[in-house]
């Protein structure tokens, strides 16, 4: 038995670090991929929910009575309670379930509530103004900074800013539940963590005295597809406990998916990021000091501690300060690499701002201070990368030197994240006829995590890809962490290794006497063919050696305890993100002329995939960089823009040409570490510092939209 | 859809009854004329002089070459008939307003927002859904060879506006792919495989005009 699993020397790799395109995409490209929303089983009824108009506000009386008098409706549950409050546009109120979508719309018309409305706050960018809503989440000091700055040569102090942005995930939120007897629980659910919503589910309807106990493991939760979560699908929310409690009021399945206005202002939401910053540096360029004065909103919710400065984790002399701000807006949820994107955009502008007052390249400031990270290594070899992939020595030029109305500049970024895997269980099951099958109870968020397991599979057993079989997305098969924080593909690929070795080294105990092999160590799984290492013609196919184990099944666990990957799996990863924009000085539109995105992350199994998580996050930071906000009115507290038609996302033509360039073959001997995070943290920085390069002045924050591009021209005086 | 010219609709969002998403828009654009629009276009589509509604009314849908017979009310659009009527749920819904373009299907060879067409107004139509393509035609093929897919929520909508696209565009650039796929939204971020998987598909699609 192996002690210690390793992966495959690259000699012995035939599919791991291949291009494969992923298993799930014939189902899903034509449409036979099903999904929560996609379920309707026997006897369906259709739920909505009644929200919260006001952005603050009491409940003085809720009356439901027109609405279950309504014709269709089924049943009703109230989420809030007379005498609780409402703090942001689109609270939940209640839910009502009917025999049709168009039915239960007419009875959320008819559910009366009387409000004492409230103050409110929406408005989290003017800290002056927020008064007892701010609460002190850090002030941190290493060092001297205030000596640092009197010190410096050269000093830099600016303004720079993020806003609030929403997941909009193309599935909405929600699930579709059927409660069948006394606790025989089914949930479709649009999750990241088919392993969580049983228990989530079980403690809230606990609550509630007169249900029956619900256990974890009396829900069984089905999700082999969901529709985009980015972090902001970990919990089954109150639409569906809600959904829970109108199919026990029914004893018929419940489908409650939410709205899109919905979704945009309740179920998703990445915390904004703004403040001051002072920084330092001797002549050549040395970074010498850091100082953030910065604040962010989470809704009503609690903030976390600011990464600041960004990457540049060893500098000395720092001081960080922040503060929460509680406004009346939808709760935050985690969004890919939370707090990164945002505090690269604080420390990467005011330090491009700064390399601007040196007279200074960019690409050899932060070489320069490379030393400041912790891979000086990683950084400047991806510096180098990047630099040649976008051109920079062709395209760089000092801020603001271009001529005519339309300008073109470029700008870069840094970034790191863990992506340590998390705790992973997998079966792997051989069976006498030869099928081969893994099963985990994780999930695929679109990122490739069933083409991944299935290559280590394949890989491990000597079979190829088609010959084996993956079953995810079920509460019901070995659990599996939640998809968040990039842990996904270093726990699973590493269980099912662990697994898949562990089978086969019980199939070399079945065949060892009939290959005159002197230990099973020298027989090995390959070419589909289980043989000696020693002497390869001394071989059994795959069939006739499963064929040995009579009527027996080998049936295996792999786990992989959370966080330690052994030889399997690691974290802490670099990349390095340059952006080249075009800027035109009359409307004040920036535009993608081209993006290179250069990134490590250890062992590569699926390159195709990984490749595409890379694109995926450019084209998410473009979108975050240059339109995505959400607008809301100060005066009412409403929320203007929760649709798609104002809400901007990229479109097709929107994002120039993109280059991703993955680190293979460097960092491979580190295992496997997570992706999902590490390339969507810089887009937003990288664009503003070429928007920066491009007309000389700084747009102070993100997103870049023609407004403030033209106020920060006019600033400035104009397009001259 | 962000930063681009909004002075030309895009091709895919023309119906063929002349109705368009940018004629709705003025439509709504007018205030009380909304109301007027949109009954207007009800009652072309109700049978001869009768008033139908507002209760479920039988109606037939001609879908991949098949009649299918459904109960609905006369508000009820063709995508919630579809997906909700018919269980064809791959049509999405996703924006429900003629924004993203997830529940595109094909009607009398045009593409069409199926959020914003009512089903009632769909009768004595050619509908083509996702439902009628298989895996080993062009379009579908190229999105998994070129990766253009990752939850594959947006997918086939992409697919079928891709398919319609590319029967009336043949041979088309880079650039007419941008503008011609332009109105449907991928939150993943998908559109450089997408991009390939247009092109790639447009070398294979039958029907196509050649130029």
């Amino acid at each position: 038995m192996a002690n210690t699993y390793d992966w495959p020397s690259v000699e012995d790799r035939s599919i791991i670090g291949s291009r494969v395109s992923r298993l799930d995409g014939p189902d899903k490209s034509t449409g036979r991929a099903k999904y929560a929303y996609d379920r309707n089983p026997e006897g369906l009824l259709t739920g909505r929910l009644v929200v919260s108009p006001h952005a603050n506000a009491r409940i003085k009386k809720i009356d439901a009575s027109g609405a279950e008098a309504t014709k269709g409706v089924r049943g009703v549950v109230l989420i809030k309670d007379v005498g609780d409050e409402v703090q942001w546009v689109g609270d939940e109120i209640a839910a009502i379930a009917a025999d049709t979508e168009e039915l239960a719309r007419d009875a959320v018309a008819k559910v009366k509530v009387e409000y004492e409305v409230l103050p409110h706050l929406v408005n989290d960018e003017d800290v002056k103004k927020a008064g007892n809503r701010v609460t002190p989440d850090q002030d941190d000091s290493a060092g001297d900074v205030a000596k640092a700055l009197q010190d410096a040569d050269v000093t830099h102090e600016g303004y720079y800013g993020v806003a609030t942005i929403t997941h909009c995930c193309l599935e909405p939120h929600g699930n579709t539940v059927l409660w069948e007897g006394e606790k025989d629980i089914t949930v479709w659910a649009s999750t990241q963590a088919v392993g969580r919503i049983g228990a989530d589910l079980a403690k809230n309807l606990a609550a509630d005295p007169s249900l029956p106990k619900i256990s974890p493991s009396d829900v069984h939760v089905i999700t082999p597809y969901m529709g985009g979560g980015f972090g902001s699908k970990f919990a089954i929310d109150s639409w569906g406990i809600a959904a829970a409690k109108l199919s026990r009021m029914t004893g018929r399945p419940v489908k409650i998916m939410l709205d899109r206005h919905e979704e945009l202002k309740i179920a998703g939401g990445r915390p904004s990021w703004y403040g001051n910053v002072k920084v330092g540096a001797k002549k050549d360029g040395t970074l010498t000091a850091f100082e953030s004065e910065t604040w962010s909103t989470s809704g009503m919710g609690r903030g976390s501690k600011a990464q600041l400065p960004y990457v540049l984790t060893e500098l000395k002399d720092t001081r960080i300060r922040h503060v929460t701000v509680a406004t009346n807006t939808g709760p935050a949820r985690a969004w890919r690499a939370p707090r990164h994107p945002q505090c690269a955009v604080i420390t990467h502008c005011a330090l491009t701002d700064l390399a601007a007052k040196l007279d200074m390249d960019p690409v050899a400031f932060f070489k320069k201070n490379a030393d400041l990270t912790p891979r000086p290594d990683v950084y400047r070899a991806e510096l180098d990368k990047a630099a040649e992939l976008i051109d920079w020595a062709g395209k760089y030029h000092k801020p603001g030197a271009g001529s005519g109305h339309v300008r073109r500049g470029v700008g870069l970024s840094i970034h790191t994240w863990g992506g340590a895997p998390h705790d992973s269980q997998c079966r792997v099951t051989i069976e006498p006829d030869g099928a081969v099958t893994a099963e985990l109870g994780s999930q695929d968020l679109g990122v490739g995590t069933w083409t991944v397991i299935a290559m280590v599979l394949a890989e491990t057993v000597g079979l190829p890809l088609s010959q084996v079989k993956v079953n995810i997305g079920d509460s019901r098969y070995p659990p599996s962490g939640p998809s968040g924080g990039s842990t996904t593909v270093g726990g699973v690929s590493s269980s099912t290794r662990r697994a898949a070795v562990n089978a086969v080294e019980k199939l070399k105990e079945k065949v060892a006497a009939d290959l005159g092999a002197s230990s099973k160590d020298d027989i090995e799984a390959k070419g589909g063919q289980l043989r000696l290492k020693s002497n390869p013609k001394k071989a059994m196919t795959w069939a006739a050696a499963c064929r040995k184990l009579g009527t027996e099944t080998i049936s295996e666990i792999g786990n992989q305890p959370d966080r330690d990957g052994g030889k399997l799996a690691d974290q802490g990863v670099g990349g390095v993100q340059m952006a080249d924009v075009s800027v035109d000085m009359e409307t004040g539109i920036v535009t993608m002329n081209k993006m290179v995105a250069v990134q490590d992350c250890g062992l590569i199994i699926d390159l195709k995939t990984a490749e595409s998580q890379v694109y995926g996050a450019m084209i998410m930071g473009i979108c975050s960089a240059l339109w995505e906000e959400r607008v809301y009115d100060e005066i009412s507290g409403a929320y203007l823009n929760a649709d798609m038609e104002f809400y901007k996302l990229a479109g097709i033509g929107d994002i120039g040409e993109l280059v991703v360039h993955m680190m293979t073959g460097v960092y491979d001997d580190r295992g496997v570490i997570g992706l999902g995070e590490p390339p969507a943290v810089s887009p937003m920085a990288a664009i503003s510092n070429a928007v920066f390069n491009a007309i000389g002045v700084r747009v102070p924050t993100v997103p870049l939209t023609p407004d403030k591009v033209l106020a920060a021209l006019e600033k400035k005086g104009g397009m001259a | 859809m962000s930063s681009k010219k909004t002075t030309e609709e895009p091709p895919q969002t023309r119906q063929s009854n002349g109705f368009s998403r940018r004629t709705f828009i003025q439509g709504v654009g007018v205030g009380t004329g909304t109301a007027g629009a949109l009954l207007t276009t009800e009652a072309e589509a109700a049978p001869a002089g009768g008033v139908v509604g507002p209760g479920p009314v039988p109606m037939t849908l001609k879908i991949n070459g098949k009649s299918r017979s459904l109960e609905a009310e006369p508000r009820v659009t063709l995508l919630d008939a579809l997906r909700n009527r018919l269980d064809m749920t791959g049509a999405k819904k996703v924006c429900d307003r003629a924004t993203c373009g997830a529940c595109t299907v094909i009607v009398d060879g045009q593409p069409v927002y199926s959020c914003t067409m009512l089903a009632i107004e769909a009768q004595g139509r050619e509908i083509r859904t996702i439902e009628s393509m298989s895996p080993n035609d062009p379009v579908p093929r190229n999105f998994v060879k070129h990766d253009a897919q990752q939850c594959g929520f947006c997918t086939p909508g992409f697919v079928m506006a891709c398919q319609s696209f590319l029967e009336n565009n043949p041979n088309p650039s880079q650039a007419d792919v941008e503008a011609g796929l332009s109105g449907n939204i991928c939150r993943c971020g998908t559109y450089v495989g997408l991009r390939m998987a247009a092109l790639d598909a447009a070398k294979e699609v039958k029907g196509a005009r050649r130029g």
